[in-house]
């Protein structure tokens, strides 16, 4: 059985399914930090002795940390815009079905690989912020601040090594869908592209509430 | 695997609470398996301890909603329906489908496995307020936030799922209004557990780190239990589970009233004859029905001490989300005049729905204004109310589209004496059991309550209608089995049909291999000069 428009746009709509599917999901993950930052927002109006974050946790390591990702998000672009023209002259010369020549990969694996670095390189700095906090005796239960700072920083994290593992899929094994489908690898890049971009914005939201605010 | 696996889940929410009935009507006299089987710690020699009722009701509530209902309207209903009304080959994502079962039933199973640990299941009630589910000891109450972690993962994909398949995968001419209602419903639906559902999962998450990590988001300053204060940071807000709970459970409700409307529309126009009354209003009304039932959770917080002002709004926003419900209904009534009606098994339970809602939704009206809410707030009048909704209500129309849907599942009709006992049975049985809930709330009687009010004085005066009530439900169980055996034989046994017994016009209806193309709206009944009264959506135009 063949599930139409999964790599083709349907018509009327504009749409892939993958593409729409993923920004449901992302829709539903708008709600998800959405109600944490209501939460955040509730506990902290009703606390008089909530804390100066600032001085708190560490912004000079934040900044950095917002600086990597929002990096990630350009080499993630360009990981799939390294992907397009190869597609593009592939149809222009009219050969279509499976390629005698193999597509060039030489950027999308540079790209991908930096795009994985960088993730990598921000739960480091996230990790080493975590033992400060946990060597100072500064835990969860400390505060409600420290509680959901620990929380919704700890579940974007979760949200980063869930978008490391489908950006190694599309590395490593997922990359052999190339040869066989590459409009369909295409938009699959895309999709995981969105994804991280949406991981990148919770983290701009993340940032001024609770290191600047 | 959906409709086999949740009717499963609804009848062990019915049996938990045929034990609270017995218990209700018959206080501390012993049921010797319940010891046997849940052990001396909650029901020692068979008699039921308040702990273990308390993780009776918790646990009915919470089967009943997440794994009964909505897998059964939603996953099963939707799954099997959808695709064939639109003329999809399958659901846009058959893999993530696939997913979206199996979380479904690991978090069943994590929920039934927490009988059994120690401290026993989850026992602060399907709402699971906090301070008391935070401080709550076991591991039952962490279990179920598992649980509900895995559910709310599961029909999120699938959420996803069917939105994406009524998008993009109607058959070519199937215009949006062209949309079965069904599928309209089941739209809205989807819509409703993908953005409502999200704010549970941050209150488990939350909750969940207060119970393992120690903070205290639920946990305001100066808490005492038992006369110790608790060794926590405090500062938390006890009514924010409440806020972020109720923001999920409000369009909860409607995730289990609209597949149940859809379903009734379809048998109704089919039964009638004759094209749904209204069908865009209905179509408009459902859209305004989801987008309202998202600003109205706070008509469950009268009680909460927030403020006239803000219980003003969600007054307000609760009596206007009446309307459109009324309108639905209403079209669904209107449909019926001047139709040439057929008293078919799924017709009668579709028909018997219309005045069940109606006596749920207006029980449902001074619940939502606050001076009234006052009185009635957690006494089996909330109870009866909403059972009159999902029990003659949202479970009739899913019984109702079993009946009807069968025949395209299996190829056989359902026996239709033993359908129509099971019916009468199951109307007379719920409305014994229901309705003196409403004389009993009014009197006073809380809910949750035991002894079921026994050690109460301002309840005795209603106490006996316990009696009866029980009895109905056990009563209620026995004309169940005449569905169950009536399921199970029809499957091997039942009269063979071709593709449209029913003779119906929506395209799941079409015969095998036929093209799927839409060329008309979805309720040509009786059109005039036609050959017969039906003319399938698939029929090309002259």
């Amino acid at each position: 059985m063949i599930v139409p428009y999964t790599t083709d746009v349907r018509p009327d709509t504009g749409l892939t399914n993958p593409k729409l599917g993923i920004w449901l999901f992302l829709a539903s993950e708008v709600m998800l930090f959405g109600s944490l930052f209501s939460a955040y927002a509730l506990l902290r109006s009703g606390d008089p002795a909530w804390p100066d974050q600032s001085t708190v946790v560490n912004v000079p390591l934040a900044t950095l940390n917002t600086i990597v990702l929002i990096s990630s998000s350009v080499t993630m672009v360009l990981a799939w815009a390294s992907l397009t023209p190869a597609l593009a002259s592939r149809v222009t010369t009219g050969k279509a079905g499976a390629p005698a020549t193999p597509l060039p990969l030489g950027r999308y694996r540079l790209f991908m690989g930096l795009t994985l670095l960088l993730g990598a390189v921000f739960l480091c700095i996230k990790a080493v912020e975590y033992s400060d906090k946990f060597s100072h005796g500064l835990l969860p239960s400390t505060n409600n601040f420290l509680g959901l700072y620990f929380t919704m920083t700890g579940l974007h994290a979760l949200h980063v090594i869930g978008g490391m593992i489908v950006n190694a899929y599309l590395l490593g094994p997922g990359l052999k869908m190339w040869s066989s489908a590459p409009q369909r690898f295409a938009n699959r890049v895309e999709v995981a592209g969105i994804y991280w971009h949406f991981v990148d914005v919770v983290w701009i939201f993340l940032f001024p509430v609770l290191y600047l605010l | 695997m959906y409709a086999v696996t949740s009717l499963l889940f609804l009848l062990v929410g019915f049996l938990l609470i045929l034990v609270i009935r017995w218990q209700l009507a018959y206080p501390g006299e012993p049921l010797p398996f319940l010891g046997e089987l849940f052990g001396v710690a909650n029901a020692p020699g068979g008699i039921i301890l308040p702990e273990f009722y308390n993780q009776l009701g918790a646990m009915h509530g919470t089967i009943m909603v997440f794994l009964g209902v909505v897998p059964l309207a939603v996953g099963a209903f939707g799954n099997y329906i959808v695709p064939l009304q639109i003329g999809a080959p399958d659901m846009a994502f058959p893999r993530l489908n696939l997913a979206s079962y199996w979380f479904y039933l690991a978090g069943g199973i994590v929920m039934l496995v927490s009988f059994f640990v120690p401290g026993g299941a989850a026992n602060n009630g399907w709402t699971s307020y906090a301070p008391l589910s935070d401080l709550a000891p076991g591991m039952g109450q962490t279990l179920w936030l598992g649980g509900m972690g895995l559910l709310i993962f599961s029909s999120l994909l699938g959420a996803v799922n069917f939105i994406t398949t009524i998008i993009q995968l109607r058959a070519p001419g199937l215009t949006w209004f062209r949309l079965p209602f069904f599928v309209w419903s089941q739209f809205i639906t989807s819509f409703l557990l993908l953005l409502a559902f999200p704010a549970l999962q941050a209150a488990a998450i939350l909750q969940a780190m207060d119970r393992l990590a120690g903070t205290s988001f639920f946990l305001p300053s100066g808490l005492a239990v038992a006369g110790q204060a608790l060794n926590v940071a405090g500062a938390g807000n006890a009514l924010l589970w409440q806020h972020l709970f109720w923001f999920l459970a409000h369009p909860e409700v409607y995730v289990l009233i609209l597949p149940a409307m859809g379903i009734v529309a379809e048998i109704i126009a089919n039964n009638t004859r004759k094209p749904l009354w209204g069908y865009r209003l209905m179509v408009y009304s459902v859209f305004v029905l989801g987008f309202l039932s998202f600003i109205v959770w706070a008509h469950h917080m009268f009680l909460t001490g927030m403020g006239t002002t803000i219980s003003a709004f969600f007054q307000a926003t609760t009596m206007i989300i009446s309307i459109p419900s009324v309108v639905i209904l209403s079209s669904l009534i209107l449909s019926l005049y001047g139709g040439s009606i057929r008293f078919t098994s799924p017709m009668l339970f579709a028909l018997a729905f219309l005045p069940m809602f109606g006596i749920g939704g207006l029980t449902g009206l001074p619940l939502g204004l606050a001076t009234t809410d006052i009185p009635l707030h957690d006494t089996n009048y909330v109870v009866g109310h909403f059972h009159y909704l999902v029990a003659p209500g949202t479970i009739f129309a899913l019984f109702a589209g079993i009946y009807y849907w069968f025949p395209r599942v299996t190829g056989r009709m359902m026996n239709d004496t033993l359908a129509r006992i099971h019916f009468v049975g199951s109307l007379i049985c719920m409305n014994v059991i229901f309705m003196p809930m409403f004389i009993q709330g009014l009197a006073g009687v809380n809910r949750r309550l035991w002894d079921g009010g026994a050690s109460y004085e301002h309840a005795q005066g209603v106490l006996a209608l316990n009696i009866p009530m029980s009895h109905a439900a056990f009563t209620l169980g026995f004309f169940q089995l005449f569905f169950i055996v009536n399921l199970f034989v029809s499957v091997k046994r039942g009269r063979k049909v071709d593709a449209n017994p029913w003779q119906a016009t929506t395209l799941e209806w079409s015969p095998a291999g036929a093209p799927l193309r839409a060329y008309r709206d979805p309720y040509e009944y009786s059109v005039p000069g036609a050959l017969t009264d039906f003319t399938p959506q698939g029929e090309a135009k002259p």
